[in-house]
């Protein structure tokens, strides 16, 4: 086919080749969803770094003059978040090198090591941001609910405002999740195994 | 595929499957009861979300092992296989991170929350949770070296 081009070399006789379609609008639609995905993770990881809220409460009275203590809600006091932001903060640095690689990254001649690398990368990353995600949103939803088994009481109907703005974190981390599984599905499907005859090592 | 490339996913796969099951069996005959000030309450898996999410995904992935274990393998298949295996993957990498994190609460609490934690009263309920995040863990990565190892299948790269 004239828009197929062999990448790598191959041993003599009828083996597997991997082939990879160099089609433009597969390129620019792989692009356009990494870019996505990059702001999408990248203001998972904002929204949620900077989600903090405060409250005063009234401990007690002396006399006339209430006592106020301030109460903190941030999102290190939860491991779950803490690594929350850490795997979307990885992810959107992967997002950005991948984006930046296939800006630039056709005058770099790597070998044929660029086709293995970025699904393995790809897949490393949709796997840490998955793990990321759902356990910020099992623990939002711990939250929300609390679990009367355990006698764990909801913090959301007090920290309102820290609650809203976790789940919108959350909500921009599942899209670049999403997102992210569509290009690694579709880097995946443009591997192609064909059987070759005689194909020797390009020049 | 030659039969020595399938064997070690063969391998993996079984693996994986023991691994799964076992984690579904042991969080749903994990049980305990504590009694305080004269009132029992029993710990269950039905008593948070989480683990009941962490139940159906074993059992998800367990199936799909068992599926695909006895598929034959036709080079045409292999993408969806591929795509398939990362789905599973990412179901068992999320389970095990979510159950990590509520039994991280139930081990230490959570003082900013006011949680306190509950493994001193229930600690043959936290053992099994224990055992079961272990066994998921353990699938989720061999279904990951599964995946690395097709793809090395896929890309055969030259020796230089």
């Amino acid at each position: 086919m004239a828009d197929e081009k062999v990448v790598e070399g191959a041993e003599n006789g009828a083996c597997q080749t991997p082939v990879v379609s160099a089609n433009k609008a597969n390129d620019w639609l792989i692009f356009l969803l990494r870019l996505f995905a990059f702001f999408a993770t990248v203001s998972a990881t904002v929204v949620m770094a900077i989600n903090k809220q405060t409250l005063t409460v009234v401990v007690a009275t002396i006399g006339r003059t209430p006592i106020q203590a301030s109460v903190t809600a941030k999102f290190q006091h939860t491991p779950a978040f803490i690594f929350f932001v850490i795997a979307n903060g990885l992810a959107s640095i992967h997002n950005l090198l991948m984006l930046i690689v296939e800006l630039i990254g056709h005058k770099f001649d790597f070998k044929g090591l660029r086709y293995l690398l970025i699904p393995i990368l790809d897949m490393l990353n949709v796997a840490l941001v998955s793990g990321g995600t759902s356990a910020a949103v099992f623990i939002g939803e711990l939250a929300r609910n609390g679990n009367s088994h355990a006698k764990w009481n909801k913090i959301c109907d007090k920290f309102s405002t820290y609650c809203n703005h976790g789940g919108g974190a959350m909500i921009a981390s599942s899209i670049g999740l999403v997102l992210m599984i569509i290009v690694t599905v579709i880097s995946i499907t443009k591997l192609r195994i064909q059987k070759s005859q005689n194909y020797s090592r390009l020049p | 595929m030659t039969l020595a490339k399938r064997v070690p996913i063969f391998l993996l796969r079984l693996l994986a499957l023991g691994a799964s099951v076992t984690a579904a069996v042991v969080m749903v005959s994990a049980r305990d009861s504590a009694q305080v000030l004269n009132v029992t309450f029993e710990a269950n898996y039905t008593n948070s979300p989480t683990f009941k999410y962490f139940v159906i995904i074993n059992a998800v992935a367990g199936g799909y092992t068992l599926i695909v274990l006895f598929c034959p393998s036709k080079v045409s298949l292999f993408r969806f296989l591929l795509v398939s295996d990362l789905i599973v993957t990412l179901l068992l990498d999320s389970s095990v991170s979510a159950n990590i994190a509520i039994g991280q609460v139930g081990k230490h609490g959570n003082s900013h929350a006011g949680w306190l934690p509950i493994c001193n009263q229930v600690p043959k309920f936290c053992n099994h949770v224990a055992g079961a995040l272990i066994a998921n863990f353990v699938a989720s990565l061999a279904y990951l070296v599964i995946l690395l190892y097709s793809l090395h299948i896929v890309l055969n790269l030259p020796k230089p």
